[in-house]
């Protein structure tokens, strides 16, 4: 069960309008190392995950990324609220606003939609655990990426906000799997599936 | 339910009040000025605020932010709700 909280996890305060980068910031949101991959990837693993610490971090960091895709929400709604018309046709923002004006819809930078297949859920605690690593590190370069072409200071902040909680984000999941990995008594625990196989009494 | 544990009686407070909470809070959103929908949603606000305080004293938290530090860190304890757990 959730609640809404009505703030955001991290400040955003944009003073000025920019099509482009807003169609930059938003692949986080909707493309294939966003925020949405990242909860939906999260919050759908936590029922098959056997751990009790790693099943907390799933339901934990998969709630933090739904505020994370408000912040980014956020970022792209306050870059895009005071657009002209001569600003949105000399941006390339223009095929974006043709079919969704500036309302915040999921897709990668380069206008691809929003898929599931973005991210997996295979119902094996080891394989998720990696999974959750990688997706982390990929999101965490996004970023990088980003930073890159952002200059302003209020645009850098709660960018740089939601880089760090990429690598705190990392660190949990590693330290997930090594408790996973303490927890199955094994020699050999990458053979099976500890979210599926029995151990033979 | 037969014979419902203590733990169920209090969790089913929640669940009624939180569903009550849950449905005006809608009504409210398109009505803001109902008095009688104001005046039942602060009904409801008081028996949901006192069921989860019978229940998370009880039974531990429901929320991270309900965890009593004094018990240790009892937010990773299993059951979680889809393993049948506070339900």
């Amino acid at each position: 069960m959730w609640q809404y909280e009505k703030r955001l996890q991290y400040p955003v305060h944009i003073t000025r309008t920019d099509a482009k980068l807003a169609q930059f910031i938003s692949s986080q949101y909707g493309g294939p190392d966003g925020e949405m991959s990242a909860s939906l990837r999260y919050l759908s693993q936590r029922y098959t995950m056997p751990f009790a610490e790693a099943k907390a971090l799933l339901t934990d960091i998969g709630t933090e990324e739904l505020a994370h895709m408000e912040i980014i929400a956020s970022i792209v709604r306050q870059l895009t609220r005071d657009l002209s018309m001569e600003e949105i046709e000399a941006s390339g923002f223009g095929p974006y606003y043709i079919d969704h004006t500036t309302g915040i819809w999921p897709a990668a930078a380069a206008g691809i939609p929003f898929n599931a297949c973005e991210f997996q859920c295979k119902g094996d605690g080891i394989t998720d655990l990696v999974e959750d690593m990688a997706a982390e590190q990929k999101a965490r370069s996004t970023y990088d990426n980003i930073l890159r072409v952002v200059k302003e200071e209020e645009i850098c902040d709660p960018i740089r906000f939601l880089r760090q909680r990429e690598i705190v984000h990392f660190q949990r999941f590693g330290e997930a799997l090594r408790l996973a990995k303490d927890n199955i008594d094994t020699p050999n625990f990458y053979a099976f599936n500890p979210a599926f196989d029995r151990e033979e009494k | 339910m037969k014979n419902p544990t203590e733990k169920q009686k209090l969790m089913k407070d929640i669940y009624v009040y939180g569903f009550a909470v849950d449905d005006v809070k809608l009504y409210l959103d398109t009505h803001p000025g109902c008095c009688e929908a104001l005046a039942y949603f602060h009904r409801m606000q008081d028996a949901l605020e006192t069921a989860r305080q019978n229940y998370t004293e009880a039974f531990g938290p429901l929320e991270a932010i309900d965890v009593d530090v004094a018990d240790g860190w009892t937010w990773i304890r299993d059951p979680w709700p889809w393993e049948g757990g506070a339900c």
